[in-house]
């Protein structure tokens, strides 16, 4: 029996989603996958379900597995529930020179959460993030919710986080 | 040198090469081994696991030779120390996570890990740091899985997206955290998954069945040919102190090429099921008793002559399973008609036999196997081909990929794992119709006689007809392929005829694979009652498979079938056998229902015990031996019908072996033609429109028979009955079932309470209630008028 996927997809994510479809070949279909995920997974508060990415599936005609594979590969994909704040301190070799370890530890000590975990209240998220995040000149950085913040200091990420809601 | 071919250099001998082949496929071809991991030549090149590197002369690197078109006067060097260096260095890499547990994997002695780490490995590793440690996945009852092992081949993955048709391994993660998986816990679905065991080149992937119950090079390796569907796919079996621990492939790439369906490769299990009769049984005054065999044979020989004698030979027949080899069944029926007696089939499923006179000599495909691949339509009728013939629906599979247009006219809407050009899903009586309907799109433009286009007149056409009409003709080699739930309809022979009709106007080939792994020798054997061996006619022809039950009989000699299970009609089977006054069986297993009918138990041997011969679909005989010892008492049929021959004082059955026997009966049969062809006459007129429920059935894969039946593993999958009435959700509406979970179902004066399934791939207005199920025999025959209830 086939799922419906209506309630799965909003209307806005089938949009976004036709919108990536219509820049590729039509028998392409699939390279969509990136722009349709990026976009549920941001209607849905930061992260992907297993339901959501067989929504993709159907939607693409993809097999599911394809949709996991993808989803698992890139790091800007969550596929378990995560809070509301993602937090990403690089920690590269420009970074890491300039101290972007003891950002880590003052971030996982305010929030009283190691790196990968989620608070409590569900607020932030300390992602784990493997790459250089390409902002040298500002080392040490972090991205939030996908605004980068240079030159930080312990005092710096603390008015950053804690203007969060 | 033509334009496609170059030379090439390999290890300084000069090589003749095809434009576009890769490195590897010219090394495998003149004998010089490249090691490798990732690479198959059936499937497509990953060239990921980089242990085919190889020196090219002016590479600046060295290059793998899975993925190195090969260019003229290129000059390879597969064992310089540069090459040498290359591929060890790779195999130090891939043993860095590689856990040293082959003294408790089961792929130890045969893995091309362990193999090539011999070749290539250091003796110490260098490596001090923890390996890494993955999950392990349950994937079903197939196929073990031991992911900490694997080497991220991909080979499995590529299988499913590339062979089987359904992606449901994949690699998951990245980096170091790259995993194989099913991502969300999922049984394997696949037909064809037990081959991803042959593929997989490390101990990642193993038998479930098999595991740890013997060790490689314990085993020795005995050819065999599988027993269910009409393929024939060639398989050794692998054997532990006489006894199959499990069971490969081998390669024949006319047949199964490399390939092995699931059915094939775990129904071993059965030989060692507990309902095994092991032991020969009589009942004496309602009381069972194991007795020697010459007891037994002694009564089985008493009833069968006082059956003869006193109520006359045209009240005895045997039912037979179309799995028996072509000896036994051309012995059986010698037996019978040197008493005089005609009653002989293996249709059990059939109800139609109007037209069996003009039957081909055997049911078999229009091309070869191989050829299907060739097609560029085909159009499947009555059959879910990927679960009967697995093989044969790898090849339709191969044409469709290739732009094939494949059709199924059917009452539920199997799915293949390719895409369908068209379906067409009507109720099972309906489907003449529409076959119907077909034909007289391509009578528009052709010259049909007067009969036929009266036949024709008030068949109503529609856009599908038009569509399957046009591929049909368009196409230069299409074929129609009879599924095997074909013979089981009411109008059997209006559905063939009308195939062959629609086949000779558009120059299509008609297939009619048959059901069993020996339908076609069954039929050259003279296990029909209308037909000697060859197909030679016979003047007075006995009573066919659904005569002999519903008529009734003083005596039945059962021959490895369970008629309750096997026949159209389950529940007048059980009747006409309780009924009679002896019942004789031949069978490797016993049941309660066959306790209950049967007088005297012959117990006799199957698959991996037997030696005889089968005919597969494309009328190839392929003979077998014994790779191991019948279990108990148990003995080959053939040499029990030889005895019991014997015993009834008939001339002619005194074989020395099986060759004797084999010689006698291939010269009885003569060639093996499938001769003529049906005369299409269309004497029965086409079936009215059905007002009310139709109950549908088809057999799971893994119940088609009595050895799969009791395989244990194979019952695990989802590939068996669920005893469940399946309706689309318009009939549930219709009938306020939509929220019940229960159904009541009258069939004629039976019925039964059964699970409701929503299945919106059944034709409307059909029940599908599987065949061959023990929770659901009680309900009669297989396809018949049903009432549907509340419970």
């Amino acid at each position: 029996m086939t799922k419906s996927t209506k309630p799965l997809l909003s209307g806005h994510a089938r949009e976004e989603i036709d919108h990536w479809v219509a820049k590729y070949p039509e028998d392409q279909k699939q390279s969509a996958v990136l722009g349709a995920l990026r976009e549920v997974q941001h209607e849905n508060g930061g992260y992907l379900t297993t339901e959501l990415m067989d929504a993709v599936a159907d939607y693409l005609d993809m097999a599911p597995i394809a949709v996991y594979e993808v989803a698992s590969f890139y790091s800007m994909f969550e596929t378990k529930p995560v809070g509301r704040h993602s937090i990403s301190v690089c920690t590269n070799i420009s970074c890491m020179l300039r101290g972007s370890d003891d950002i880590v530890r003052h971030i996982e000590k305010k929030l009283d959460i190691r790196i990968g975990e989620t608070t409590g209240d569900k607020r932030y998220y300390l992602k784990e993030e493997e790459e250089c995040l390409a902002a040298c000149c500002g080392a040490p950085m972090m991205m939030v919710d996908h605004i980068y913040y240079e030159n930080l200091t312990p005092e710096k990420v603390d008015d950053i986080l804690d203007g969060l809601e | 040198m033509s334009d496609d071919t170059l030379t090439i250099e390999v290890d300084g001998k000069s090589v003749e090469a095809r434009k576009g082949q890769m490195l590897i496929e010219v090394t495998d071809a003149i004998g010089t081994y490249v090691p490798r991991f990732c690479y198959h030549n059936k499937l497509s090149v990953a060239a990921n696991c980089r242990m085919c590197l190889v020196e090219v002369e002016k590479a600046p690197k060295p290059l793998p030779a899975c993925a190195t078109p090969v260019m003229d006067g290129m000059k390879v060097f597969t064992q310089s120390n540069y090459a040498r260096e290359a591929q060890k260095s790779v195999m130090e890499f891939l043993l860095i996570n590689h856990p040293l547990d082959c003294p408790i994997c089961d792929q130890g002695g045969e893995c091309e890990l362990q193999d090539l780490a011999m070749g290539y490995g250091n003796d110490v590793s260098r490596y001090q740091e923890k390996k890494r440690v993955v999950k392990d996945k349950n994937i079903g009852p197939l196929v073990q899985t031991e992911m900490t092992r694997c080497i991220h081949c991909t080979r499995c993955v590529r299988f499913g997206e590339e062979i089987a048709g359904i992606q449901e391994l994949g690699s998951c993660g990245r980096g170091e955290n790259m995993e194989i998986g099913t991502y969300v816990e999922k049984s394997m679905s696949s037909e064809m998954s037990g081959n991803i065991i042959d593929l997989c080149p490390v101990g990642a992937l193993t038998s479930k069945p098999f595991r740890f119950s013997a060790r490689t090079w314990e085993m020795k390796q005995l050819p065999g040919i599988a027993a269910h569907d009409a393929v024939g796919s060639n398989l050794d079996f692998h054997v532990r102190r006489n006894e199959v621990k499990r069971v490969a492939p081998a390669e024949n790439e006319d047949i199964n090429e490399v390939w092995l369906s699931d059915r094939d490769r775990f129904s071993y299990e059965g030989l060692y099921s507990e309902e095994r009769l092991t032991q020969p049984m009589l009942k004496t005054d309602g009381e069972w008793q194991e007795v020697d065999w010459e007891t037994a044979l002694y009564a089985a020989r008493d009833r069968l002559k006082s059956a003869i004698d006193n109520k006359g030979a045209a009240q005895t027949g045997t039912l037979l399973s179309a799995n028996s080899s072509t000896e036994e069944i051309y012995l059986l029926q010698k037996l019978l008609r040197e008493s005089a007696c005609q009653n002989i089939d293996h249709r059990l499923g059939q109800i139609d036999f109007s037209e069996q006179d003009r039957a081909p000599v055997f049911p078999g495909l229009g091309q070869s196997i191989a050829d299907l691949e060739n097609l560029d339509a085909a159009l499947i009728i009555g059959g879910n081909l990927r679960k009967e013939q697995p093989i044969l629906n790898h090849r339709l599979r191969k044409a469709s990929l290739n732009g094939a247009a494949v059709m199924q006219l059917n009452s539920v809407a199997y799915e293949f794992n390719y895409a369908l050009d068209k379906e067409i899903i009507v109720s099972s009586l309906d489907l003449a119709r529409n076959l119907a309907g077909v034909l007289k799109v391509i009578g528009e433009a052709a010259d049909f006689s007067t009969e036929l286009k009266d036949f024709l007149a008030n068949v109503e056409l529609n856009e599908d007809h038009r569509h399957v009409a046009a591929r049909l003709k368009e196409a230069d080699s299409a074929s129609i392929l009879l599924g095997t739930l074909c013979e089981s309809y009411e109008d059997y022979y209006t559905i063939y005829a009308l195939a062959e009709l629609l086949a000779e106007h558009t120059g299509a080939c008609l297939s009619a694979a048959g059901s069993s792994a020996n339908a076609a020798g069954a039929w050259l054997a003279g296990g029909v009652p209308h037909r000697g061996p060859g197909g030679a006619e016979i003047a007075d022809s006995g009573k066919h498979a659904a005569e002999m039950i519903n008529e009734g009989l003083a005596c039945y000699l059962l021959y490895q079938t369970e008629p309750e299970l096997d026949c159209r009609d389950s529940t007048a089977a059980l009747k006409a056998l309780n009924a009679a006054e002896s019942v004789i069986v031949c069978s490797s297993f016993q049941s309660q229902s066959m306790l209950e009918y049967a007088d005297v138990l012959l117990p006799i041997a199957l698959f991996a015990e037997n030696e005889g011969s089968y005919v597969n679909a494309e009328g190839k005989q392929q003979n077998f031996k014994p790779a191991v010892t019948p279990a108990g008492e148990a003995r080959p049929g053939w040499k029990v019908l030889r005895v019991l021959a014997n015993m009834l004082g008939l001339d002619g059955f005194q074989y020395e072996n099986i060759d004797q026997l084999r010689a006698e009966a291939l010269t009885t049969i003569g060639d093996i033609k499938k001769g003529k062809s049906m005369v299409p006459l269309l004497s029965a007129p086409l079936n009215q429109t059905n007002v009310g429920i139709q109950r549908i059935s088809d057999t799971p894969m893994n119940s088609s028979d009595s050895l799969v039946r009791h395989a244990k593993s194979l019952q695990e999958t989802t590939d068996v009955g669920d005893g469940a009435v399946h309706i689309n959700s318009k009939l549930a509406e219709q009938l306020g079932l939509l929220e019940s979970e229960k159904v009541r179902a009258e069939q004629n004066e039976n019925s039964l309470t059964l699970p409701l399934v929503l299945d919106d791939k059944v034709a409307d207005g059909c029940a599908l209630i599987h065949a061959r199920q023990t929770e659901t025999a009680a309900l009669g025959a297989w396809f018949s008028d049903i009432k549907l209830g509340k419970t």
